[in-house]
């Protein structure tokens, strides 16, 4: 058939000038391969913050001072989380949590500066699905009495013991004197907190010794994690909690000095975040394939304007202007395809290798590869479409005379 | 007697607008039969370009007609004409007009690619194609491109080109314009027997000796016919009249 054969010409048009043909590809290479890395960099993104919210702990509820609001920030106390564990039904445990400065941590002769020490209710290896690997955590009694204990993150006991087991040792924590009384199990980076690089102390400690003298007084908590007993139950149990904690503070339900959130919250606020950034990297990667197709247009005009007697020629031997607008669209689409082609390869490639060496997430979105090779067609077409007009407006006897 | 293969009667070809305008050609009437060898002579600036434009359907005039091989293609759509090219005319150019990337064999496919008469198969287009080469002796030069021939080489390989869809007319746009003595009486030959054989040649040339081959002569100046005729008395052959 005739389109075959013309089909076969461009082909070989663009065979004819390999290392031209391969550049002119690379914009659309590069462009479609980012529009599938961009995507897959920013799904793997979405992903990667699911699984370190879904890390702090299952069923979790988050109950922390309303950001923003003057002096909101100190009316949240650890009795508020105690009244949450007794008063709120289907709640499986809570683990309230402060923090002071980081502190000079001494043991075992070593110095680690600038330490998070953390405190909180015995509760919290339940709550927060975070087991402690050798001793035990303090119990709720230990943190009654403010006993003088610590559990150490798994990087911190290597620190400062090597492979001596640090339990029954005695550390300096500030000025303080705690004895070690076990080890978590190393649980590596959450939401950018080091849980392995901190220690865990009962939080009636922290409050005694680390937070007494600050202006906001020393019984405030920075959150209380809840578990709920299941997930039915989580609705059930922010509804108490809002009613609770609004009753105890004296302020309306609809306008709380407190937030209440679920992972899932928490998810769909990440994501909100990273949907506007995700949208900005598919424009950066659309405008690469728009640069790309331009420079399809500009070598194809480049083309046909080298290529003037060629067309004359063709047109003496009777090809009609259809036939070479068709050998010139044909020219720019097979460009663009094969950069599509190969575009598609370079991005799944390139999307495993950032994923495997880049110390990024990616998870490939399977309906960006359609849409970034539909777009290079597109591109191929349109952008093809003119340098193909040109040449088919040629007039034989000018096109010709052309040197 | 048979039909004439070109009737062209008052034809005129009219560039430019208002005052600007240029008559190329001033009211032209010539017919070719079958068969014939033509020479159209005339300096540059007499319409014979135009002329052979209008011939080889490259053009359409301003006014006339022009019927070739029973058909007025004076008023055909660019399309038709390009179909008529195809399948009716052979060209042969001054510079040879090979595609210089594409090997002889490739060069003489090209106007197969666009008939739209037959759908010819790729083995019986490869195969026309080397008949046609080895009809002007380049059977052993295929696969050799442009720049690997020698002028004469190349005209031959043009040659071919116009042959392979066996045109009834083959216009030659000066084709030894650009060759050495040598290869001038080579390519002159292959039309002498192109002509020997029944075809109708169409040859535009400004050189005396080369137009003496034709068996009739047409001398074109200020877009009209001179005269039109055999040797001896013709302004053109005449050195000094031109």
């Amino acid at each position: 058939m005739k389109f075959r054969k013309i089909f076969r010409t461009a082909w070989e048009g663009l065979m004819l000038n390999k290392v031209r043909s391969f550049l002119t590809t690379l914009g659309v290479i590069i462009g479609v391969a980012s529009v599938i890395v961009m995507l897959s960099v920013s799904a793997g993104t979405e992903a990667a913050i699911a699984e370190q919210i879904n890390a702090l702990g299952a069923n979790l509820i988050i109950v922390s001072p309303m950001r923003g609001i003057p002096g909101a920030g100190r009316t949240m106390m650890i009795a508020d989380a105690y009244a949450i564990e007794e008063q709120v039904v289907g709640v499986d445990g809570i683990s309230a949590e402060q923090g002071p400065a980081p502190q000079t941590v001494k043991g075992n002769g070593v110095t680690l500066d600038a330490i998070a020490v953390i405190g909180t209710t015995a509760d919290f290896p339940n709550v927060r699905d975070y087991a402690v690997a050798s001793g035990a955590y303090f119990t709720a009694d230990e943190d009654e009495r403010k006993a003088k204990v610590a559990v150490l993150g798994a990087g911190i006991a290597k620190d400062l013991f090597g492979d001596v087991s640090p339990l029954g040792q005695t550390i300096t924590v500030g000025s303080v004197k705690l004895t070690v009384i076990g080890v978590m199990e190393t649980k590596g980076m959450v939401s950018d907190i080091d849980y392995d690089g901190r220690v865990y102390l009962p939080i009636n400690v922290v409050f005694q010794k680390f937070m007494s003298e600050m202006p906001i007084g020393g019984d405030r908590v920075r959150t209380i994690y809840v578990k709920a007993s299941s997930q039915e139950s989580i609705p059930s149990i922010i509804t108490q909690i809002t009613a609770l904690l609004s009753e105890r503070h004296d302020v309306s339900p609809s306008q709380p000095d407190f937030t209440v959130q679920t992972q899932q919250d928490i998810i769909a606020t990440q994501e909100a975040t990273t949907a506007a950034f995700r949208d900005l990297l598919a424009w950066v990667a659309g405008v690469s394939l728009l640069v790309g197709g331009i420079g399809i247009m500009n070598i194809m005009l480049v083309s046909v304007t080298e290529r003037t007697r060629e067309i004359g020629l063709r047109q003496a031997l009777g090809a009609r202007a259809s036939d070479v607008l068709l050998q010139f669209l044909l020219e720019a689409i097979i460009l663009s395809l094969v950069g599509g082609l190969v575009g598609v390869g370079v991005g799944v490639g390139g999307s495993y290798l950032f994923g495997m060496f880049g110390g990024m997430q990616t998870a490939i979105v399977p309906g960006s590869i359609p849409l970034a090779f539909g777009a290079a067609a597109v591109v191929g077409i349109f952008f093809g479409y003119y340098p193909a007009t040109q040449a088919a407006k040629l007039d034989p006897i000018e096109a010709l005379r052309r040197e | 007697m048979s039909t004439p293969l070109i009737e062209i009667q008052g034809m005129t070809k009219v560039y430019g607008m208002d005052e600007a305008t240029v008559h190329a050609l001033a009211g032209v009437d010539i017919t070719v039969d079958k068969g014939e060898f033509i020479a159209i002579m005339g300096h540059s600036g007499s319409g014979k370009s135009t002329l052979m434009n209008i011939l080889g359907c490259l053009d359409r005039p301003t006014s006339g007609t022009y019927i070739f091989d029973g058909r007025d293609v004076s008023r055909l759509s660019r399309n038709e004409l390009a179909e008529v090219r195809n399948q009716k005319l052979g060209f042969i150019f001054q510079s040879f007009n090979l595609l210089p990337r594409l090997s002889a064999l490739a060069n003489v496919m090209l106007p197969m690619l666009y008939n739209m008469e037959e759908d010819i198969s790729d083995d019986e287009t490869e195969r026309r194609a080397i008949a046609s080469l080895q009809a002007v002796g380049l059977g052993d030069r295929l696969h050799h491109h442009p720049n690997q021939l020698s002028g004469g080489q190349q005209q031959r390989v043009a040659i071919a080109r116009a042959l392979v869809n066996n045109p009834p007319l083959i216009l030659a746009d000066e084709p030894t314009g650009n060759l050495d003595s040598r290869s001038s009486v080579e390519i002159m030959d292959i039309l002498h027997n192109l002509h020997r054989n029944g075809a109708t040649i169409v040859m535009v040339t400004h050189e005396p000796d080369i137009a003496e081959h034709a068996g009739r002569v047409v001398c074109v100046k200020d877009g009209m016919i001179l005269s039109d005729g055999r040797g001896g008395n013709n302004p053109c052959l005449n050195k000094r009249l031109l």
